[in-house]
């Protein structure tokens, strides 16, 4: 069963939408027990970065996502808002991330493009993973966002993507990854990139 | 790199699909369910889905159809039309859709685009400006399924909306709509050159060529059409049409 955090913060339609369209057993919830079960997990997300820790504060839902990152070892997908809650922190916000990878988020400055970054563009992978298995080159995903990540450690870079510069558009680590693009809303790309994540992250 | 979005935009009225000319004259062109499923095999990069009745009949949104649409659209999908409060554009959330569009609300109680923006993220929350000429040929924002006037000039408008938290805004030419006379480029430059947020163009698309212009001359930053997409020839055979990835690439990047 994967488990879709449900923190109030945006889209968890699309993605149970894009679970039950690849075949994946999967529901939301916001309860720790859940949480703790669960096979596999998704942090989605859509807002901005305090409002997003304090919800998941607020519910507890903090500890047990830690215990499931770190002692469980699950196999734990960050999208988008979700993706940026595992840095250590934001300059959208004062407060301190999830924290699992050593990595900050920052604003987006591409000037003259605009911010936000919004529609379609590609992700190049830089390291083989289990997740852009079977990806047509290039592939594209649907971007909304005016943040980016930024990896202090490179093997942790998962893709970048052009916008004034390259940056890093999904990270990975072991169990962890994070993306910062929608793949519930990318097409085939999405399908096959969610298919992924359903049946082959982290089954080592 | 990013290219320009390019858009279908499907107007709904009871349970099927229409389109219309001038806001007029509504030809039935299919079934939505059937007709998302097509755009997502051609691999469309968004879809904009307006209900031109709810808010003239004062009806909420249809969420159950809409709820139908969200689960075989693998794009980003944007809901407007009867959308009158904060919890029913929670619930097209949950439901799957990305953007909630605003008009009629926009301008008749401005204060939830506030609370939308605030509450869900700027880039969730459009807001439509219907753009009509007066008799002097004076361009005016129109609300209320095109009927009423606002009183505002369409940049003031969009200038109102953006202040109050828009994320984008939808610039809709009626006199043009489904007429494919090209979009109205002043009013889409004025409006782009005096915001920051997005601006997307509908209205009078036709052709590639018009989806240029918008973007060289009237600075939008996406682009959206209904009739170009669903109608085809000068009989207005109704076939369900998009560029390919290619023919984008080469005339939008």
């Amino acid at each position: 069963m994967i488990v879709v955090v449900e923190y109030g913060m945006g889209n968890l339609g699309s993605i149970l939408n894009m679970l039950k369209k690849v075949g994946a057993e999967a529901k939301s919830s916001s309860r720790a027990e859940d949480i703790l079960s669960a096979d596999k997990l998704i942090l989605p997300g859509v807002g901005s970065f305090d409002h997003g820790m304090e919800h998941l504060n607020n519910l507890n839902l903090i500890e047990p996502l830690n215990q499931a990152a770190n002692e469980q070892g699950k196999p734990i997908l960050g999208i988008c808002l979700g993706a940026q809650l595992l840095t250590q922190g934001s300059e959208e916000g004062k407060l301190p991330g999830l924290g699992w990878f050593d990595a900050t988020t920052v604003r987006i400055k591409a000037a003259p493009l605009k911010v936000p970054h919004m529609g379609w563009n590609i992700a190049q992978p830089l390291k083989p993973s289990v997740l852009f298995q079977d990806l047509p080159d290039p592939a594209r995903f649907y971007f909304v966002h005016s943040y980016r990540m930024v990896c202090d450690s490179p093997v942790d870079r998962l893709c970048h993507t052009p916008y004034g510069m390259e940056f890093t558009s999904g990270i990975e680590r072991d169990n962890l990854a994070g993306l910062q693009f929608h793949p519930e809303k990318s097409h085939k790309f999405g399908i096959i990139l969610m298919r992924n994540f359903a049946e082959r992250f982290g089954n080592a | 790199m990013l290219r320009t979005r390019v858009i279908p935009c499907l107007l709904l009225q009871g349970s099927g699909l229409v389109k219309t000319v001038r806001f007029k004259s509504p030809t039935y062109v299919g079934d939505p369910v059937n007709t998302v499923r097509i755009f997502n095999d051609k691999e469309v990069d968004e879809l904009i889905l307006l209900d031109i009745d709810a808010s003239r009949k004062q009806r909420p949104p249809n969420f159950q159809l809409i709820s139908e649409i969200a689960s075989e659209c693998f794009m980003p999908l944007s809901y407007g039309g009867g959308v009158s409060n904060i919890e029913q554009i929670g619930q097209l959330f949950r439901l799957g859709v990305e953007k909630v569009s605003l008009n009629t609300a926009a301008f008749s109680n401005p204060k939830l685009v506030r609370e939308a923006s605030s509450r869900y993220g700027n880039q969730s929350i459009t807001v439509t400006i219907d753009v009509k000429k007066g008799l002097f040929g004076k361009p005016g924002a129109y609300y209320y399924g095109g009927t009423k006037k606002s009183g505002y000039t369409p940049l003031d408008a969009a200038r109102k909306m953006e202040d109050l938290g828009a994320g984008e805004l939808l610039v809709n030419s009626i006199d043009r709509d489904g007429t494919f006379s090209g979009y109205d480029l002043d009013t889409l430059a004025g409006i782009s050159s005096s915001v920051e947020i997005p601006v997307i163009a509908l209205g009078g698309a036709a052709r590639i060529e018009h989806f240029s212009e918008a973007i060289t001359q009237g600075h939008a930053d996406a682009v959206a059409a209904g009739s170009m997409f669903v109608f085809h020839g000068k009989h207005r055979a109704v076939l369900i049409s998009y560029p390919s990835i290619n023919e984008l690439e080469k005339a939008l990047t």
